[in-house]
Formats: structure tokens, sequence, C-alpha cells
């Protein structure tokens, strides 16, 4: 088993609680595991990526090679094209619809659409709808986690046990709404593929 | 004994093994992608059980002092900083090598090769060297986790401190990391057994240099050192590689996806003996050197003349010369066919960092602009922290921003060239840091700048950490001797713009030392605490 996977989005948006959820379920499946995340001055707004990379034999390199990700996982759309470099010739785009405009130039949305649309092997999803469907917009990236999860190669079960162990602090309310955010985010995907 | 696993960023390994080696204190300031080495320490249960020292310090400086100060009493110290940080505390980092220490000390410098976050991409084993300091560097979360031990033994060992140097990928990388199931006790306190170790006149100093020097040989042949460089022989003779640190991991994730057969000399702690060095240059015919930095080791095996063994790496560029490195660089390295690789559309917009909304900066610089206005550009001298984005549209607002605390000591040397008004704007953190005695300059000479306080009551940029300037700018500038009557206090909100633009312009007017303290709370931290308030209810 190996999954070499892009997260992506602005600052802010919360790609890491998605890299820690799926660190969460892989660690409870043993798999090996290297996350790389962006700290500092980007994440005032600015475009942040994360490499999560599982496998069953030990992860050599902390960053994924160019051409090489199974799957880019992204919040906001724009930035999911970002990472096409790294996508490699058979991989996956599992995107949010909804763009994040803060910069003057933001092209027309339809136009990222298009570009997404030209890969074969793409989701684009409302998460925030179906997120707020869920309970609350603020679960908007765990509902593109849950449109991922038919990619990533451990059992849905701990990536809901992930979920539990992140936000259990939190109590049981926040709990459910984002165990619904995901399945919603799933049961989207699977109509997909 | 028994070892638990947890996911650890490498910052987070290392601030674990501190702890689990039994440190006593930690001494820091924030900088990517230092950070997260003190706020573990901060927040570890069993740091707070056992009353581990992990306050802030004002400034690299401070810290490295305050750490080698605990050194002195026989207890394990660990100080932690960005590259640049350690220019900060060179002097003291420098001499501490000559006085050598008491309890063990682990000084932490975290490289940003590629400039992330930072003003330049120095390579902190030039510092070990030049300081004859040995170094560590490690390729894995779990080699930084169990290098630590290793360092503090080093350094009681030998009576110097030792250099922990990690980059961004290792420092913000998370991965599995075993650990020891109980934390050491502390050491108890224990003066050094020479009342005169510390005292560095120059008569006491010749002979500790010379004591250093030697150790600094002796200590390549310690086994906490060798058992980090190891070499390991392959067939395919024709070319030999040597990765530094995390390059390494590159190394070896193109070497397993391709079944490749190279020779490898990997190198993890300095200063190593060069026998390790030989094992590898009298088997192969060539060699390729990657390192995550400056060139040190290519520089030194290609000699002044270089004209001995074959070297590719960053100074011939088979490597890129700046920036860090990556699994692709290395495949492109090693002669590997070029994979199809996508073209990012040109749809796909830059997307710099920005103030957040509702930023107390934003207010400030938009007050600045137009104050300013009448005079000119070019008359604003800024610093290091979130306002650091002025200088980007639609502010475009400042014209430098150098190292830390240079707004004010910069702006002071234009005003006495003739420039006004001359200003500086600067952060709250950053004003203590390494403002205040540039400030004391401008206060002793009467000298007609404005220096404007962006007080956001942390340290913004690197996630919001305790600034020592809360609740005592005020205290500060009228002890430091700037005339009460020129420390305005203003607000950055939107509804004070015009009050703020009028203080603005009578400050800018005056000829001589005028602080604006430009007060707001940043909303990252007031949003935070707002949070954990209503949680707390």
């Amino acid at each position: 088993m190996k999954n070499d996977i892009i997260l992506s989005g602005v600052g802010g948006q919360g790609i890491l609680s998605i890299a820690a959820v799926i660190g969460l379920a892989a660690v409870e499946n043993n798999f090996f595991l290297k996350q790389s995340e962006v700290h500092g001055m980007s994440q005032r707004g600015g475009d942040v990526q994360s490499h999560l990379r599982i496998s069953g034999k030990p992860v050599d390199s902390d960053l994924i090679q160019l051409g090489k990700a199974d799957l880019i996982i992204s919040v906001e759309p724009m930035e999911a094209l970002r990472y096409l470099p790294w996508l490699s010739p058979d991989g996956w785009i599992i995107t949010n619809s909804s763009p994040f405009i803060n910069i003057p130039d933001y092209p027309p949305v339809e136009n990222i659409y298009e570009e997404i649309n030209s890969i074969n092997n793409s989701i684009i999803i409302d998460a925030g709808y179906l997120a707020k469907e869920a309970g609350s917009a603020r679960t908007e990236n765990i509902v593109v986690l849950g449109a991922a999860s038919p990619f990533i190669d451990i059992p849905y079960e701990s990536l809901e046990s992930g979920l539990r162990k992140l936000f259990g602090r939190k109590g049981e309310d926040i709990v459910q709404m984002n165990l619904k955010a995901l399945k919603a985010g799933r049961d989207f995907a699977v109509t997909k593929i | 004994m028994k070892k638990k696993r947890k996911l650890l960023l490498g910052d987070e390994a290392i601030a674990q093994a501190a702890i689990d080696a039994g440190l006593s204190g930690i001494y820091a300031y924030p900088g990517t992608p230092s950070t997260e080495i003190m706020e573990y320490v901060r927040i570890s249960p069993v740091a707070q059980e056992r009353n581990i020292h992990r306050e802030w310090s004002t400034n690299e400086k401070t810290a490295m002092e305050a750490a080698l100060g605990m050194s002195y009493t026989g207890k394990r110290a660990m100080v932690a900083m960005k590259h640049v940080g350690l220019n900060v505390a060179a002097d003291s980092f420098i001499n501490s090598a000559i006085t050598g220490i008491n309890g063990g000390l682990i000084v932490v410098s975290a490289d940003d090769p590629s400039m992330h976050s930072s003003q330049n991409e120095q390579d902190s084993r030039c510092y070990s060297h030049f300081a004859f300091v040995p170094c560590f560097e490690p390729a894995s979360q779990q080699e930084a986790y169990d290098m630590v031990s290793d360092a503090f033994e080093l350094s009681e060992k030998y009576h110097v401190p030792v250099m922990m140097r990690i980059t961004t990928r290792l420092a913000h990388s998370r991965a599995g990391v075993d650990m020891k199931a109980e934390a050491e006790p502390q050491k108890k306190i224990k003066l050094p057994d020479d009342p005169l170790q510390f005292v560095l006149l120059p008569a006491i100093a010749r002979k500790k240099y010379k004591t250093l020097l030697s150790s600094y040989e002796t200590v390549r042949l310690d086994v906490r050192i060798s058992k980090y460089n190891s070499f390991r022989d392959d067939r395919k003779r024709d070319l030999g590689i040597i990765t530094c640190g995390i390059a390494y991991n590159y190394l070896m994730e193109n070497i397993n996806n391709r079944s490749l057969r190279y020779p490898v000399l990997k190198i993890s702690a300095y200063p190593f003996s060069n026998d390790i060095i030989r094992e590898i240059t009298d088997r192969c015919k060539e060699i390729l050197i990657l390192e995550e930095g400056y060139p040190l080791i290519e520089d030194k095996l290609r000699g002044i003349l270089d004209n001995g063994i074959k070297v590719y790496g960053r100074m011939d560029g088979t490597i890129p010369r700046v920036g860090e490195l990556n699994p692709s660089i290395v495949a492109k390295a090693l002669g590997m066919p070029p994979t199809d690789i996508r073209e990012v559309p040109g749809v796909v917009k830059t997307r710099p960092p920005v103030f957040c909304k509702g930023c107390g900066h934003a207010d400030t610089f938009n007050a600045l602009i137009e104050a300013i206005k009448q005079y000119g550009p070019g008359k604003v001298f800024s610093d290091i922290g979130c306002y650091t984005l002025g200088a980007l549209p639609p502010y475009n607002a400042i014209n430098s921003c150098v190292d830390m605390g240079a707004s004010v000591t910069m702006a002071v040397g234009a005003a006495d060239a003739g420039l006004f008004p001359s200003v500086a704007i600067i952060g709250d953190s950053t004003f203590t840091h390494s403002g205040m005695t540039g400030l004391l300059d401008a206060v002793s000479k009467n000298s007609p700048v404005t220096i404007i306080i962006s007080d956001n009551m942390t340290t913004g940029m690197t996630g919001g950490q305790d600034s020592q300037a809360t609740g005592r700018l005020q205290n500060i500038c009228t002890g430091l001797g700037v005339d009460p009557a020129h420390i305005r206090n203003i607000v950055p909100l939107k509804k004070n713009h015009e009050e703020n633009v009028t203080v603005m312009k009578e400050e800018l007017e005056y000829r001589g030392v005028s602080v604006i303290i430009s007060a707001r709370e940043c909303i990252q931290t007031a949003s935070r605490r707002k949070k954990n308030t209503i949680k707390d209810h």
C-alpha cells in the first residue's frame, strides 16, 4: 500500500485538520507516514500545501516527487491546479468548488472548473453546501476529505475514528457534525467514480 | 526499556527528546521554522510536572546566555532559534565554546533554505565550524530524537556546547518516533570545578581556546559522532554519493524506487573523521554530493585547485546553487530520465500572503500612507513581522526590511544624512527584541525620527507567542528618554482614521524623537482568546 497525497488550500482553510485525520487513521492501521506542512508566512492568506505520504513500508522522502502524487485533495479550486506538476498520470484531483477570492486578479471560476474537468480523474464538490447540510459551514474541509476517502487506502472506519480523536475534546455534537460531513462527501464522490 | 511511539514534527521530536534527557530549561525566541520546539515543551504535561523552565526570551542572545547560565549550574539546557537568530546570538554562542559548558548545552538552529519565511538561507553548519562546536544534522524525526541524548552526553564529556542543525522540511514534517518510556531525572546543581572557567580574561581565554581546538580534533573519533556517519558500499562504483542531513531521504527515495546500487556515505554529525571520506573516495571514480544548504563539504572536497577526484554538486551546476533540495532535483542529478510532468495552467495566479481581515497593521498603514503622502515616497523603514506585508500592493508603504530592529537604526542613519521625515515602523515584539537599543541611539542625539510601534500585543507572524512588550511600551520609551509629550497612543481602527492621520502628521513634523504606539490586539490571538474563554465557561 502506498498513497502519496498533496493537500492544498489557502492559509486558514483547515488543510492541516484533514492531514491530522488521515494521519491518525494511518497510525491506527500501523502504516508508515511522513507529513510535511507549511508554517510561517504563507499561513497569512497565502497558498499552503502539505505533502502526506502513507505506506506499508518505511517512507524515505518527506516530499513527494514531481509526477508521483496519487491524489490532490484541495479545499479551494484554483489551489488544486497549482500542484498539477506533482500529480501522477493516473492520479485523482478532489476539490471543493467554492473559490477563496483574496487577490485582485482571481480568474473567472468557470475557467478554473474547465481546467479541472479537462483532467480525466477529477471530482469537484460543493463542500460548502454539503457542510451546511451537515450542520456547520466549518466542516467544509471534512466534506472534501469525505469525497477523497474512496481514493485513500485506509478503511473508512479508521477515518471516522480519526475524526473522533481529533474533535473528541470539543464534544459529541462537534464529532457527530464532522462524521456527517465526512459521509456527505463520500456519498457524493462514490456517484462520480 | 519499553518504548512509546508518537507522531511528531522534527521540531517536536527534538523537544520531546530533550525532556526525556533530563532537560531543566529551554530558552528561545520564536522564528520559523524553529518555533514548535519551545511550543511543544510549553504545553508538555511532563515539562509542567518537572517545572522545566520554558518561558520565551526577549531575543536569541538573551536566550543563549540564559541557557549558558543554566549550564553553568550543572543542569542540562537547550536554546532554540531560527538560523538568522543565531546571528543575534553569535557573540555568546562563539564565546560559549571557549568558556565551555558545565551542564550539557544544546543549541538548535533551524535553517530555512529556499527562504520560505526568511531573509536569507545561511547554513548554520558554517557557524558550528566557525565556533569549533560539534554539530548534529538529523535526516529523520527519529534520528533527531536519538541525537539529542547523544548531544547532551557529548556536550558534557567534552565540555562544549553542541549544535543541532535542522532545516525547514525536517522541522515541519511529521513522522512516527519511538521514544523512551520515561524521562531521565534532571541534574542537580553542581557548580564548575574551576571557578574561573567562565571568566574569559585574555590570559584565560588563550588557554581555553587551545583546549577547545584540541577537543575539536578528538571529538571526531567519538562514537557519538561516528555512529551517525555511515558508509554503505555497493557495486556501482563509477559514482559514489555523499549526503548530508535530510538530503539522504531524497537520495534513498530514488535509490529504493529504482533499485540503484551506488555506494553511499551518509553524514549527519560533524566534525567527522576524514577517514570516512576516504572510504568512499578510494573506492569510487566520481563523487556526487548532496547538501541541504551551502556546498560546505563539496567546497572542501574540491579544494582550491579542484584537480582531484571528479565532484558533482552545487558548485558545478549539477544541483542548483541556491534553494532547498527535493527528490526531483536529486533524480535529475542521478541522470534519471525526466518523468512526464503536467504544467501549472495559466489560469492559476500567485497568491501572496496578506493581512488577515480586520488586522490592525492594515489600519496603521492606511493612516501612515495618508499622513506621509505630502513628503513623497521612500521615507519608511520597516522590520521583520506580519507588517512587512505593507511592502506589497495595495499598500506599497515600506522601503526596508533587513533584520530585527533595523527599522529604527536605519531611520536614525537616514535622518543623520538629512532625510526628512525619517520613519520607522516596527512591531511590538521586534521592538523589544532589538529595537530598544536603536531608540536609545536616537534619543541620545535627538534624531529627528518618527518611530511607529505597530503593537498587536503578540508575536504574530510565528503564530501568536507572548510578546515581552505587552503592557510595557509606554514605560520603555519613557525610560529610554523619549519626551512623554511625543509618545502618542493611537488605536488603529477605521473609525479612528482621521484622528490617527492627524497624530501622525503632527509627529512627522516634529524635529526630534517621537514614538507613536499604535495598539490593537492581533485578530488571530483575539479570536483564539475568545474561543478559549467560551470553553472555560
